[in-house]
């Protein structure tokens, strides 16, 4: 219930937060001017259109939870408003908790938007609609989720800018760790190995949901490998929200 | 009286700085507010006030010493829940109406919608903040913005109130209010934990106090115990005779238009000067007794320390 409370009014205050719309405008304008590229690019031009949309959404989307979830504890405790709600009876978690889901909230609503520009574009160039893309799209929410997660970690001890620092550094990594994945199969069994699949498992692998190719290109989507991407969400987002938890509730609010 | 708060031996350090240096703030803080009291806790700027206020609202954890609210933890959500806070300098989220804002802090309490639609108007109404409850927090102004501090702190029907630095910001007028409004919860049967450096405020409305030096309780108990009733010395307002004339009884501490204000010091002398002026046909305007204040209590203290 508190949970909730806190939820809604972070939604209302991301909501009313301009660079979101800043952020949303150009989005828009990115997935519209994949149809320019696709004008100037020889081949399926509609495949040109999903893949540049997708990208852009995932891109913009990725840009707003950090951009947005790396000041929302940290004001907080900045500007004060702590010290009226933490002398209420909250949990240090359910605060937490109620800004992560005030904020995946907020981004639902603006994937849901992003992704109706996206479709309808895709619609004119098909005269179809195409459930599979929503899958795609389902996915980059799930890593949506995953980055407001990190932001807010990183928001619980560092200033806005330092954690968006961070939450940067957290998406590019995850966007690359699936490289050193392949490093680690050429390895030799062995203690770097073995160290290498540690690093490997600490840090995220955001690969884990990008299912864009498959879905542009009609290639199968394995049910079990769909189902290994939300285990792997869920189970990465519930960790980082534990650590934050536990930063959090360690704090002196001064 | 059943004990509300006991707060026994809080110390609390904090590290603060690029190179961190410890720094004690609370160095073993003791005392207990009783129901039903306005309890004043005062001090100068940075003995440590608010970093007591904020261990007993457990914004901040004690590193040593126990804080109990009705002889529970005081991080225990069924304490909490019937406390009620304002802090000094209240920051609000300047996006909410104040209608919203205190809508937000009701719906934590779990209350009813109706319930929190007519906690809000009550409590719109007491401080006087009905004509702005449609207006966003941004555009309130620092009085304002403690008035809706205040309805905020309220809004639960709390038991026990925590007031840091209420008046600051306010106009003697709203500062009347606020004092009003305290008294008033007193009276309801509230325990009010009122911290100040506004002597005067504390004086009118608290029964008991405890001054707090660099983060140690220097003295506490009933305000009448503290404050000796002995009279010090009293001054009288005499028009209509020459200064010279009046030299022999006291101090003659300014002289204008005719009028002079002495300072007699000897309780015994008091008589014989009004003796005194009355057959020289001079007037007496005023004659006020002084007995030791909450402030030359307060200065004496901290020039001993």
């Amino acid at each position: 219930m508190r949970i909730r409370v806190i939820a809604f009014n972070t939604f209302k205050e991301a909501i009313r937060d301009r660079i979101l719309y800043l952020l949303l405008f150009f989005a828009g304008t990115s997935i519209l001017l994949s149809r320019i590229l696709a004008l100037l690019t020889v081949g399926d031009r509609v495949k040109i259109i999903k893949d540049v949309g997708l990208a852009s959404i995932s891109l913009f989307g990725a840009l707003m939870a950090i951009l947005i979830g790396t000041g929302l504890v940290y004001k907080e405790i900045d500007k004060k408003t702590i010290f009226t709600l933490m002398s209420k009876p909250l949990h240090r978690y359910e605060f937490v908790l109620g800004k992560f889901f005030g904020l995946v909230l907020t981004l639902f609503l603006m994937l849901a938007a992003m992704s109706l520009i996206f479709m309808a574009l895709v619609f004119l160039h098909t005269w179809r609609f195409e459930p599979q893309l929503l899958l795609a799209i389902a996915f980059i929410f799930f890593e949506f989720v995953l980055i407001t997660a990190a932001a807010i970690l990183f928001s619980c001890f560092s200033t806005p800018i330092l954690s968006a620092l961070f939450s940067l550094s957290f998406y590019i990594i995850g966007h690359f760790s699936w490289s050193l994945e392949t490093l680690l199969r050429k390895l030799r069994p062995g203690p770097t190995r073995v160290l290498g699949q540690a690093l490997y498992t600490l840090i995220p692998d955001l690969e884990n949901f990008n299912f864009k190719t498959e879905v542009v290109h009609g290639l199968p989507l394995p049910a079990g490998m769909l189902a290994y991407s939300l285990l792997y969400g869920t189970l990465y987002t519930l960790f980082i929200l534990t650590l934050a938890v536990i930063i959090f509730r360690k704090r002196d609010f001064l | 009286m059943a004990t509300v708060l006991k707060v026994d031996n809080v110390r609390k350090s904090f590290s603060l700085g690029l190179i961190p240096k410890k720094k004690e703030i609370l160095k073993g803080i003791s005392f207990e507010v009783a129901q039903g009291e306005i309890f004043g806790y005062l001090g100068p700027n940075g003995a440590g006030k608010t970093t007591t206020l904020k261990c007993v609202l457990g914004l901040i954890y004690p590193d040593a010493g126990t804080i109990e609210l009705w002889g529970m933890p005081h991080l225990a959500l069924k304490a909490k829940a019937r406390v009620g806070f304002l802090p000094e300098n209240p920051y609000f989220y300047d996006y909410l109406t104040g209608e919203e804002f205190l809508d937000f802090y009701g719906q934590l309490f779990s209350l009813s919608r109706t319930d929190r639609r007519e906690r809000v108007a009550g409590l719109l109404k007491l401080v006087d903040m009905t004509r702005a409850a449609g207006l966003q927090l941004r555009k309130y102004s620092r009085g304002m913005l403690q008035r809706i501090g205040l309805a905020q702190a309220l809004i639960n029907n709390p038991s026990f109130v925590a007031l840091d630095e209420p008046m600051g910001g306010l106009d003697p007028l709203g500062r009347k209010e606020f004092r009003d409004i305290i008294v008033r919860l007193r009276d309801e049967g509230k325990t009010v934990l009122l911290s100040s450096h506004i002597l005067q405020d504390i004086e009118m409305i608290c029964t008991r106090v405890a001054i707090v030096l660099e983060g140690r309780v220097v003295s506490q108990g009933a305000l009448r115990d503290l404050i000796s009733q002995k009279i010090l010395f009293t001054e009288v307002e005499v028009a209509g005779l020459p200064e010279s004339e009046l030299h022999s009884f006291g101090d003659c501490l300014s002289a204008s238009s005719g009028r002079t204000l002495l300072k007699i010091h000897r309780e015994d002398l008091v008589d014989g000067a009004l003796s005194h002026i009355l057959s020289r046909r001079g007037k007496v305007l005023s004659l006020i007794p002084r007995t030791q204040t909450l402030e030359d209590l307060f200065v004496d203290i901290v020039k001993k320390e």
